[in-house]
Order: C-alpha cells, then sequence, then structure tokens
C-alpha cells in the first residue's frame, strides 16, 4: 500500500508543478495585456480623438483642397524650385529673388524689401503681409508638380510640412499668409473657392482621416 | 506728424503716414541722392536701408519708417569713403549713374551679410537692380575690388 501511495505521489507531482506554471503565466499574460490596453488607449486618445475615418469623404474633400493648392495664389510660394513665380501664368519671379535658407531671401534680395506689411495700392503691385516668405530650404514643401496623392501625403507628414501636427495643420487654413490668397491685390485671380468654403473642405479632409487619393 | 531717422539725424516731418518714403526722402528733405525709377518695386533705383535691409523706398510707406533706423546714399559713408564707393571709382562703373544710387545701397547690404561673395553671390543679390546702361560687368569687379579692399581693410 505504502509503495503504491509513493507511485501515486510520484505521478501527481508534476500536475501540481503545471498548475503553478499555469497560474504564473496567466498572471503575467494579465498584466501584459492590461498595459497593452491602456497604451492602445492612450495612443487612440491622442491623435484620433476627434477623427471619424471617412476615407470617401476625405478624399472628395481633398480634391477641392487640391484645386486652390494648385491655383497660381498658393502654389506661387510653393514651388519646386528656389525662386518663387508670379503671376496667374506662374511663370519665375521677376528679378529671380531666391528662397535663401530662412525663406525670407538673400541679401539685397529679401522677400520683405518689396513686399510691405500689407498689400500695395495698384494693379500687379507687390502684395502684402507682414510675414512674407517662401517655406526655408531645409523644409521646401513643394506643391508645384505634386498629384493629389503626393500632397496628401506630403500635408500630413511632419516632415514635410514644417513639423506640423493635425491640430496645427487644422489652424493653417487661418494663417496670415494663406488669407493673403483672397487678398491679392489688384490683377490677380482668386482661388477657385471662397475662403470659407476652402476651410470647410480642408476641414472634412483632416477630420475624415486625411486620406490621400489613389496615385 | 512722423518722425524719422535718416542718416543718423532726427527729422519731424507734416506728411500722409501714407505717402512712399521716396518722396518723404526727396520732395521733403531733398535728399535726392535717391532716384525714383519705376515706381512699382522693379528696378531697385529707390533702394535704401531701412534697418539695415535693402527696402524699395518707391513702395515703402513713411509710416513703416517711423522710429526706424534709415540711411540713404548719403549717410552710407561719412566722406564717400565706403569700400564700395572707393571701388565704384577705381573701376569706373557708372555710365548714366541713374541706378548707381541703389546699386551701392544693395551692394552694401550683399557685402555686410557676405564679405566674400562669388559671382553667383553677387548675382544673387543684385538681380533686382537694372541698369539700362548695362554696366553689370563693372558692377561685379567693382564689389570684388571692394570685398577685397575690406578684408585689407583699405
Amino acid at each position: 500500500m505504502k509503495q503504491q501511495l509513493k507511485i501515486k505521489s510520484d505521478r501527481y507531482f508534476p500536475v501540481r508543478t503545471i498548475t503553478v506554471i499555469t497560474i504564473m503565466l496567466s498572471f503575467i499574460a494579465i498584466m501584459s495585456s492590461a498595459f497593452e490596453t491602456k497604451e492602445a488607449f492612450t495612443s487612440k486618445d491622442v491623435t484620433n480623438d476627434h477623427i471619424v475615418k471617412d476615407s470617401v469623404e476625405s478624399v472628395k474633400a481633398f480634391m477641392q483642397v487640391y484645386k486652390v493648392l494648385m491655383s497660381p495664389r498658393c502654389m506661387n510660394c510653393h514651388p519646386s524650385g528656389d525662386i518663387p513665380l508670379q503671376g496667374d501664368d506662374s511663370h519665375i519671379h521677376t528679378m529671380l529673388p531666391k528662397r535663401g535658407k530662412d525663406g525670407k531671401g538673400l541679401y539685397a534680395m529679401k522677400c520683405t524689401n518689396c513686399h510691405q506689411p500689407e498689400n500695395t495700392v495698384g494693379i500687379h503691385m507687390p502684395p502684402g503681409s507682414p510675414a512674407w516668405h517662401l517655406p526655408p530650404s531645409n523644409m521646401k514643401m513643394v506643391f508645384q508638380g505634386r498629384t493629389p496623392n503626393q500632397l496628401a501625403k506630403q500635408l500630413v507628414d511632419p516632415k514635410r510640412n514644417g513639423n506640423k501636427s493635425m491640430a496645427q495643420l487644422l489652424a493653417h487654413a487661418d494663417d496670415a499668409l494663406v488669407m493673403v490668397g483672397w487678398d491679392p491685390g489688384e490683377g490677380r485671380s482668386l482661388p477657385p473657392m471662397t475662403h470659407a468654403e476652402f476651410k470647410k473642405e480642408w476641414t472634412t479632409w483632416i477630420n475624415n482621416g486625411a486620406y490621400a487619393p489613389k496615385p | 506728424m512722423i518722425t524719422l531717422n535718416i542718416n543718423k539725424k532726427t527729422y519731424n516731418v507734416d506728411v500722409n503716414p501714407d505717402t512712399p518714403l521716396l518722396w518723404v526722402l526727396r520732395d521733403t528733405l531733398g535728399l535726392v541722392g535717391t532716384k525714383y525709377g519705376c515706381g512699382v518695386a522693379q528696378c531697385g533705383a529707390c533702394v535704401v536701408h531701412l534697418n539695415g535691409e535693402a527696402v524699395r523706398s518707391c513702395v515703402t510707406k513713411a509710416k513703416r519708417a517711423e522710429g526706424q533706423k534709415v540711411v540713404t546714399i548719403e549717410g552710407l559713408s561719412e566722406n564717400n569713403d565706403h569700400p564700395l564707393q572707393k571701388a565704384w571709382i577705381e573701376m569706373d562703373v557708372p555710365q548714366c549713374g541713374y541706378c548707381q544710387s541703389g546699386q551701392l545701397m544693395s551692394a552694401a547690404v550683399l557685402l555686410r551679410e557676405n564679405p566674400n561673395p562669388t559671382d553667383q553671390d553677387i548675382d544673387d543679390a543684385m538681380n533686382g537692380n537694372i541698369c539700362r546702361c548695362g554696366t553689370y560687368l563693372r558692377i561685379r569687379k567693382a564689389i570684388h575690388l571692394a570685398a577685397e579692399m575690406k578684408r585689407k581693410g583699405i
């Protein structure tokens, strides 16, 4: 009998070990899962708290946004080269002023040497704003030549959009220099929609997930 | 009444604040070294320094200059001895001379920010100053000479 009990005890010993290991593993799994859940929630909370993702609405809105961004009033200061564009035909700016490191021009050819804090009166006179400039040389934020797909992706990439968050991107619609596009001075066409319409499309694009149209 | 600091002197001028600075300089104060060329910020004949920057005075309103530091060609140096002025004479740069005060004021900003400019730097700085006589090559040489004079302390 004693022999039988010993055999039985030997046979059940691994079961208890397995039970202990199982309990420990379960505890670890529960703890890990708890951390994972918290992290996911935090991430979602920070980046997507107000975003209702709708790729169709988002892309539709961006195609309207794109028409404005590619109009001369926006694109002329987002050139592919280092010289701004000018006029409704987006020709190279007369006098060939260059971007410079900070986007404000070079030497005797700084933007605000001609562009005053406000529009200068008269047809084709220099339009104005207190901080007239191009994007800086280390982040050129080119619009010229970009497809809708390329431009949408560029606009939401902080490494290519001037380090802007989504909130800053939304606010950029009301930037003083952006607003000049709708008050460009005599002799220049306006963007293809009002600023209010543009802002609505811009906001719809971003708040629906800032999707890029297909390439 | 607007208070202007021009060539280290203070002037109180009774002008409309929207009057172009060029008009105030020439017509109100008699500082006629700065020239009227195009009146639309295209030629550079009217360049003066506003806080050290080469602004076009034909489109710069007097109110923008209020309380700021303005320097015209008359104030570029005490005795017409700025290295650029000496180099301009040495190289016999001017032909008709009309654009030259604007050229000098623009070149002065270039040399202040880049004491050893290349031909490309000179073009980048001077593209906005038009010379109907086509003295561009002599202007370029004179700027190089002035840079050298400045480096040598001449």
